[in-house]
């Protein structure tokens, strides 16, 4: 049996500020036997439940055992630990760190939004089904594309839902195929989603000024490719400018297009996709149109597609008749299914009520923010930083650690120096073509004073590095615990509390 | 407009800080033929009040849990949710952060998803789980995947339970059928609503590479795993275990404790709203000797440089973003602040509460059933054990089904449409919210 813990913060620490506080209890670490925050009376004898001795387990070892608010002030004083939109400015390139509003939150928790199952007779959720299928349609004027469908959980897979429907239409032309071309600049998931549908990847080198040109696409193109994945804008924060030129490359070729729309933020107003010789794109709804990241998921990562292709859609489909909706099931062409049910719902309904309280315009007001914002700290950062690539950028910008180094300070060095200033860090490192890459995206949701704060910060961390390197090189200073030993994480892996393990105390 | 904060002057200042007179100027280099047709075309704006409107009146066109009778499961569960849930999830340092790239400032949801994994090894008896993938189905097939690494290039074979769920066979099928080398075969439930294990001795060979099975099944039905690892390890086959309805593990055996490979399952039933079925997670348990073919993130423990103890993401040498195309997942989402709603769920419960209110779920269960079988219309379809789900079979389910919906009574998922020879049965499910008085009124508008 555990010994009876103690919650209380030892004497030496009760006297630190917060953020000094040592290191918080595991669950498993508190606690007490037989406590428990949830009361629910016995509605039998023991040993009446029909279930054989056989199947039942007598215990679940080390689980919590815990009162009601001793959990919540564990979880409250774990927040605390946590940067997040709400409490600190979030430029995370390529994540779309936007507000997510309040609005949304409180109409995906209605209970004919939350309290509804998937199962039901779809004659008694046809509230659900008109927000699909409005969905639908409002995404599709967006992108300028012709049929979608909401079912995949997440861009990710979303991109491998879109590689397998181009699979399926190039298999019912006489041959899947055997390669997807990636350009350099592209998202890990791409080439990892074109492994798991069965391709092999060819990647191509993006030019000088950081764009995929055509003459490089056609010397890989040929008719064993299936397909390229580009991303528009890029991960530079670059337009594809000869995209329409690509298309009609792989096109000729009998390939199809694939176009990652993780940077939408970029394009509201500004140019369709469906308008570029696209004809197949995943848009992360969670990205552009403002659910919460929630740490890492939920998303959701529609797909949507031209004419040709809206036979091989993932099952069911939503479709109106007599003003009625319903279920289509029977689509003997579809790809069939990627996940249960309707896909991430609640995050659907988030996305929605965003789109509908900006209306189109607001929608097209958002990118020119977020293409201003962008370009404002890119003006604004050159002073002490290098600046990647000399062109107008779109929704993000991308510097480089290059002016520093004569000081001994890297990327890593200048992103745990901004934790000490309040700032979240941009994405570091990505993309790879682009050595310590610092990708900014600002979003349009955020002041000019905040952009200039942060352009401050990162002025005076610039200075740093000149003056005293230092305390750039050993920070953070400020945050609750230090740098981490990611290599020990990684040599001898410590996945789960272990009672027998003994550096947990 | 409403979430932009830039006023004129803001946007002058910022365009003389640029250099240049208008916005437009900075996509002028995108062809003018994308940019003359990229107007959208939607209605304007509306105000927070109107949204709220809006909303409201498309959530009260659908029948709720609370104002209708639900005996409905079949992978998603309405099980009650203690308050303290929702305000974890509420606050926003949780749900307005990204994937704890940065560990110094994220140690709030680094070692919450520790717990969770810790949480998730305890109730699956697993050395090992991920931070979460996106659902029970992809789960289900990724646990194939892993497999196929795992597993030598002579064994491709996959066995899959036809009593597993229909939705989670149909994704299996969908990220099978690209692979060319893969095989996949069906093996058939028996009069007991389990997977027959006769059918299943006979199809294993040595070039089996997984048997997949439902536990507790689609049907509900809690499968006896010790005879089928019993067949899985003497051919060197892996045993791959779903659980749809992991409070089941409250009270069941785990499959860690049968000798599973790999235990996979849905979340959603511990602390997640039904939500039309989505999101919840699916949760991903492995045995310690295959961590480095998991798919999906993980956290790990380490120190920090003053020796503290801190979590950070780890082994991401699996991963998408550090080796691409040989990645062993595309994966880079976890449901983080779904499996953190079920972190407090079962911290709140904790070990006596998962028991209490797993076994308050087979006894509700037992009973409906009882009282159901009672009635000369319905009779019990299987003879197996079960959980918080039982399959009946109705003389007339239509008419059954049409004077259910009179009363605002859905009283399970019909089954025909996942199998022809089920068409005349229904899938019942009783959870704690399905009082006795309600099940009394089913009974009696059954009787009518």
């Amino acid at each position: 049996m555990r010994e009876r813990r103690s919650n209380v913060l030892s004497e030496s620490s009760a006297t630190k500020p917060q953020s000094e506080v040592s290191v918080p209890k595991l669950l498993f670490e508190s606690g007490s036997p037989g406590r428990s925050g949830f009361y629910w009376p016995a509605e039998h004898e023991k040993g009446q439940t029909t279930i054989p001795e056989a199947f039942l387990r007598e215990d679940i070892p080390g689980f919590p055992e815990l009162g009601e608010l001793e959990v919540l002030r564990h979880f409250t004083r774990l927040s605390h630990r946590n940067f997040a939109i709400e409490s600190q400015f979030y430029p995370l390139g390529s994540c779309t760190m936007k507000y997510n509003p309040k609005v949304n939150e409180v109409v995906a928790r209605l209970p004919g939004l939350a309290q509804i199952h998937p199962l039901a007779p779809v004659e008694i959720l046809q509230g659900a089904m008109e927000l699909l299928y409005n969905l639908e349609r409002i995404l599709i004027e967006i992108s300028g594309m012709d049929c979608i469908s909401l079912q995949p959980s997440a861009g990710a897979q979303g991109e491998l839902t879109g590689l397998m429907l181009i699979r399926a239409c190039l298999t019912e032309r006489g041959s899947p195929r055997k390669k997807i071309i990636v350009p350099d600049t592209a998202h890990g998931t791409n080439p990892a989603s074109s492994t798991l549908c069965g391709y092999d990847v060819v990647q191509i080198s993006s030019t000088a000024r950081g764009v995929i040109d055509t003459a490089t696409v056609a010397k890989v193109m040929d008719e064993d490719v299936a397909a390229i994945m580009i991303t528009n804008p890029n991960t530079l924060g670059l337009f594809e400018r000869d995209i329409e030129a690509i298309a009609a490359v792989v096109h000729q070729k009998g390939g199809l297009v694939y176009l990652d729309g993780a940077n939408l933020n970029a394009l509201m107003g500004v140019a369709k996709p469906g308008h570029m010789g696209v004809d197949v794109l995943h848009m992360n709804l969670h990205k552009t149109f403002s659910t919460p990241h929630g740490g890492g998921g939920p998303g959701a990562g529609p797909v949507a597609v031209k004419e040709g292709l809206s036979e091989y859609l993932p099952v069911p489909r939503i479709v109106k008749q007599n003003d009625k909706l319903g279920l289509l099931e029977d689509c003997p062409k579809s790809i069939g299914r990627v996940r249960s049910f309707f896909g991430n719902f609640g995050i659907l309904v988030r996305a929605y009520t965003y789109i509908i309280s900006l209306g189109g315009e607001g929608l097209e007001e958002s990118s020119r923010m977020a293409l201003l914002n962008a370009n404002y700290i890119r003006k604004k950062l050159e002073k002490g930083y290098q600046i990647a690539y000399g062109e107008p950028c779109m929704h993000e910008c991308i510097f480089t650690d290059r002016l520093q180094h004569k000081y001994g300070v890297n990327t890593l060095d200048i992103a745990k120096r901004l934790l000490d200033y309040g700032f979240h860090p941009p994405t570091i490192y990505f993309p790879l073509v682009v050595s310590g890459a610092l990708m900014i995206e600002p979003t349009e949701t955020e002041t000019p004073e905040t952009l200039d704060a942060f352009v401050e910060a990162m002025l005076a961390i610039a200075q740093e590095s000149k003056e005293n390197s230092d305390v750039v090189k050993n920070a953070p200073h400020s945050t609750p615990v230090k740098r981490l030993d990611e290599a020990r994480a990684a040599r001898k892996p410590v996945l789960r509390w272990d009672p027998g393990q003994g550096g947990a105390e | 407009m409403r979430y932009t904060p830039h006023t004129l002057s803001d946007q002058e200042q910022m365009l003389r800080v640029i250099g240049i007179d208008s916005i437009e100027q900075l996509y002028q280099h995108i062809p003018e033929t994308l940019r003359n047709r990229a107007k959208i075309e939607l209605p304007g704006g509306l105000t927070e009040l109107a949204v709220r409107r809006r909303l409201a009146a498309l959530a009260s066109r659908n029948a709720t849990a609370t104002d209708w009778s639900f005996f409905l499961g079949g992978g998603i569960y309405h099980h009650f949710i203690p308050s303290a849930v929702d305000a974890v999830i509420s606050r926003s340092e949780f749900a307005t952060s990204y994937t704890p790239y940065q560990p110094e400032v994220s140690q709030g949801t680094l070692q919450a998803l520790f717990e969770y994994q810790t949480l998730i090894c305890q109730l699956t008896g697993m050395e090992i789980s991920n931070a979460g993938v996106y659902d029970g189905a992809s789960a289900a097939a990724e646990a194939v995947l892993m497999s196929r690494r795992i597993q030598p290039l002579n064994r491709r074979r996959v066995l899959m339970s036809r009593a597993l769920h229909p939705h989670y066979r149909a994704v299996i099928a969908t990220y099978l059928k690209n692979l060319e080398d893969m095989q996949l075969d069906e093996i058939a439930f028996d009069p007991s609503g389990a997977t027959d294990v006769a059918e299943l001795k006979r199809k294993l060979d040595r070039e089996s590479m997984c048997v997949i099975v439902g536990y507790p099944n689609f049907f509900g039905i809690i499968e006896d795993l010790a005879p089928i690892q019993a067949t899985c390890a003497e051919n060197g086959t892996q045993l791959i275990t779903v659980t749809p309805e992991p409070l089941a593990l409250g009270l069941l055996k785990p499959p860690g404790a049968w000798g599973a490979d790999i235990a996979v399952g849905e979340g959603q039933s511990l602390g997640v709203p039904m939500t039309l079925g989505g999101p919840g997670y699916g949760f991903f348990a492995s045995q310690k000797k295959f961590v480095r073919s998991l798919p999906g993130r993980l956290v790990g423990e380490t120190v920090d440089t003053e020796g503290q103890r801190g979590f950070v993401l780890t082994l991401a040498t699996r991963e998408q973003h550090i080796r691409r195309e040989k990645a062993t997942s595309n994966i880079c989402t976890s449901q983080t602040l779904c499996t953190l709603a079920s972190t407090v769920f079962m911290s709140l419960l904790g070990k006596s509460g998962m028991r209490r209110l797993a076994e308050v779920n087979v006894v509700r269960a037992r009973d409906a059933r009882e009282r159901l079988v009672s009635r000369p219309q319905l009779q019990a379809c299987f003879s197996g054990p079960f959980f918080n789900e039982f399959v009946l079979r109705a003389s007339n389910l239509e008419s059954l089904l049409s004077r259910c919906a009179a009363a605002q009574i859905v009283p399970g998922v019909p089954l025909g449409q996942w199998y022809p020879e089920l068409n005349d049965c229904l899938l019942v499910c009783v959870t704690e919210m399905n009082e006795r008085e309600e099940i009394e009124r089913l009974v009696r508008v059954i009787g009518d």
